[in-house]
């Protein structure tokens, strides 16, 4: 039963991941039998770089892929660098795994609210400082240059590459590696930069190669805050998917392919640069630079820590307000007045999104859950840890969502398997046994080997301790791991979108649905659900295991 | 329970191709054999080979035999040898009393009054429902033992059990666990780096490296 776990888990992440890219290539050159195109050729591909600003949606593509994780990542170091040993390194591990919960589109929404012409931020400065009585013509959100849209993103990626960077951490010792360098005179964050940036950034690229993947293919954030003339390649794949005129589909394989294309030299420029860059720093580093850039480097990265995460709250802030917002005109800092009309519009229509919801969260997380453990039990019994399996877990938040979805629900229909919730919950299991299997992996492998070792020589079988030792003990890490796939599977739009054919309605994709032609009441009220569900169970994830272990206190003493 | 011998024949362990230690011995009925050397000699994963899981990276091989019953090849789950570890280990999940009921094989029925039995034995009367943290460092320690003996082991061994205890109490709980070893008849294995703990035991002294 464990033996077959990693292979299931395998099977289940990669053959979905295969299929679907092996599905578009024929279509790309033209052959869909289905839909009587039976001569292969170049033609779909002279149609594809015929499509006005074709050029223009694949750049946007590519400089998204680069620029937000490049952004995220300089933030992230500097943050870390800034924050190593002091309190601040504290309150950031708080807020970590909350702001995570919050799914893309609440946060690009929210963020929305916060930046646009007449939104919360020009509200403060208005009509004071800037003399604006109405609110200015200017195209802040969904800029042509899609700066907005990847603002978004990186307010997103940060927390993810925070927590990855938290996780592996501890392993590198760095406040041992700091003290060592400050007492050859360099300064705190210098000494972080040249002791510990190097030793921890191997552990951050194959997160780094998930956010490329993400942000040069992302579909929901790119429909709320991207730019739309032209929008970025993924969301013009989707549209011709879309098209009532089945013989678009020809187009949107070869699109795929070249998003694929995209984002692989996006990932391979990356690497390339990673060479320079590392032959610059170690020239910097062994120039001796210990003093230079101290305080300004401390400054900015407290400042943008401080404004970046502060900009994510506020923007769940502003959720809550404008769910409840009456009307508002525009320099007013606040609403005139409350109401409720918009939940109670809401309301008739929110049941069937809201158990769709709940149910492929609490499915695809149960069934991650299981498998995970399943599959880390198993490695613990074998005594070695099966390296090459991360590279497969990895695979499906490597390879652009929007192309491989897109093949396999073309796969899905030529089998004619009927779209559905069980369906969508598997497309979900994709993407949320990764995050629990990276979110799972570090606590289960820590724990001490000798529990096991002392309930073997007490005469207890190995599955007897895992239900009795094992689980208890590691009831806080699952606990969270569960409320990571709760929190992935509630944000999932496109897998959503493209495996239930439309069909399946959720909280997220009701809520992008709304992006073009909501009201900000309405809007509001979805993206609050949205990420209010997720919250909820970090909440839940964090207090059930304190509540559980109130009378032991060395299991509380786990808990941090 | 009836008493056992533990026979080592011809142990043989190695890592890397360098060997660690070798042994050939037998330990009567509650005997005490004290294996002593320096740390990093390989004392541990003589213990880990007899219990059953030593490491992957190590070879071993020699026979182990309970009387005629060899232990090659059972899991560690099946060969009825207990280990007190340095550190008491008292499951940090579950109460004085369920650690000790853990350990209570499956057939056995009056479990509760086993239980209140053991602790009654070494003086912690009416602990059960204690969380196992709140316990002193030698109260830990007599809870472990008695985890222990209420697993029904046919031998035991003992990894350093006193290191790590403060010098007052180590002296008496040392006399406890070799008097109740020696009461149950339990054959021992003591790997130690104190001269102390061997003259304790009263028992053969093995000097490995």
């Amino acid at each position: 039963m464990l033996r077959v776990a990693p292979w299931f888990m395998f099977g289940l992440l990669v053959l979905p991941v295969v299929a679907g890219l092996a599905t578009i290539v024929l279509p790309a050159f033209g052959y869909l039998p289905a839909l009587q195109h039976t001569e292969p050729g170049l033609a779909v591909w002279v149609d594809l770089l015929d499509t006005p600003g074709i050029g223009r949606s694949a750049m946007l593509s590519f400089a998204a892929g680069l620029l937000t994780p490049l952004l995220s990542l300089a933030l992230v170091m500097l943050f870390l660098a800034s924050a190593s040993g002091t309190r601040w390194a504290h309150a950031m591990r708080r807020l970590v795994a909350p702001l995570l919960a919050v799914p893309h589109a609440a946060a690009a929404f929210g963020l929305a609210f916060l930046m646009a012409p007449s939104g919360f931020a020009l509200r403060l400065i208005s009509p004071e400082l800037s003399g604006w009585q109405r609110p200015p013509d200017l195209l802040i959100l969904n800029d042509p240059l899609g700066l907005s849209m990847m603002l978004g993103m990186v307010l997103k990626e940060i927390p993810f590459l925070l927590l990855m960077a938290l996780a592996a951490l501890p392993q590198l010792n760095p406040d041992q590696r700091v003290a060592m360098a400050r007492t050859l005179g360099y300064r705190p964050i210098l000494a972080w930069f040249w002791t510990v940036a190097p030793a921890l950034y191997p552990m951050l690229r194959l997160p780094l190669f998930a956010v490329i993947a993400f942000a040069s293919a992302t579909v929901d954030v790119a429909l709320i805050l991207g730019p739309t003339l032209p929008p970025p390649l993924s969301v013009r794949i989707i549209g011709w998917f879309s098209d009532p005129d089945l013989n678009q589909r020809l187009l949107a394989s070869a699109a795929a392919l070249m998003q694929l294309a995209i984002t692989l030299s996006a990932i391979g420029l990356w690497i390339a640069a990673e060479k320079v860059v590392a032959r610059l720093y170690r020239r910097v580093l062994l120039s001796g630079v210990r003093n230079t850039g101290h305080t300004l480097l401390n400054i900015a990265g407290k400042g943008l820590m401080v404004l970046t995460l502060g900009a994510l709250l506020l923007s769940l802030v502003l959720l809550i307000v404008h769910a409840f917002a009456g009307p508002w005109r525009f320099p007013a800092n606040l609403p005139g007045t409350w109401t409720t009309q918009h939940w109670l519009s809401v309301g008739p229509v929110l049941l069937t999104p809201l158990r769709n919801t709940m149910l492929l969260a609490l499915g695809s997380t149960l069934l991650a859950v299981v498998l995970v453990i399943a599959a880390l039990e198993h490695e613990s019994r074998q005594a070695r840890a099966p390296a090459r399996l991360l590279w497969a877990i990895y695979l499906p938040l490597l390879v652009p969502q929007v192309v491989f979805l897109y093949g396999l629900t073309l796969l899905l229909e030529q089998l004619r398997w009927l779209p559905g919730l069980v369906m969508v919950c598997f497309a979900h299991c994709l993407f949320v046994v990764p995050y629990v299997y990276l979110s799972l992996a570090e606590p289960y492998r820590r724990l001490d080997p000798r529990w096991q070792q002392l309930s073997a020589t007490l005469g207890v079988s190995a599955n007897r301790s895992l239900w009795r030792i094992k689980l208890p003990m590691l009831m806080a890490p699952i606990a969270t791991a569960g409320a990571v796939g709760l929190a992935v599977s509630i944000g999932q739009y496109l897998a959503t979108l493209l495996t239930g054919a439309g069909r399946v309605s959720t909280l997220t994709t009701e809520a992008v649905a709304l992006a073009s032609g909501g009201t900000r009441g309405t809007i509001a009220v979805w993206a609050l659900l949205q990420a209010a569900i997720p919250m909820l169970g970090f909440a839940l994830a964090i207090a059930w295991p304190r509540f559980w272990w109130r009378h032991r206190r060395d299991m509380r003493g786990q808990l941090t | 329970m009836s008493a056992s011998r533990l026979t080592l024949k011809n142990i043989d362990i190695r890592l890397h191709g360098r060997r660690l230690l070798q042994l050939d011995t037998a330990i009567e009925p509650g005997a005490t054999l004290t294996v002593m050397g320096p740390s990093g000699i390989g004392k541990s994963s003589l213990l880990a080979y007899i219990a059953g899981f030593l490491a992957p990276e190590f070879e071993a091989s020699g026979e182990i035999y309970l009387n005629d019953r060899s232990l090659n090849g059972l899991p560690a789950e099946r060969r009825q040898v207990g280990l007190l570890f340095q550190d008491p280990l008292l499951f940090p999940h579950l109460s004085v009393a369920q650690n000790l009921s853990f350990a209570l094989p499956g057939h056995v029925r009056d479990r509760r009054a086993q239980v209140e039995q053991a602790l009654r034995a070494v003086g912690l009367e009416g602990f059960g429902h204690r969380d196992p943290a709140t316990l002193s460092g030698g109260q830990k320690a007599r809870v472990a033992l008695q985890r222990l003996l209420l697993s029904q082991p046919k031998a035991v061994l003992l990894d350093e059990p006193f290191s790590r205890l403060d010098a007052h109490l180590r002296q008496e709980v040392r006399q406890h666990v070799f008097q109740t070893l020696k009461d149950a008849g339990l054959p021992t294995i003591l790997v130690t780096h104190d001269a102390e703990d061997a003259a304790a035991s009263g028992g053969p002294v093995v000097e490995l490296g």
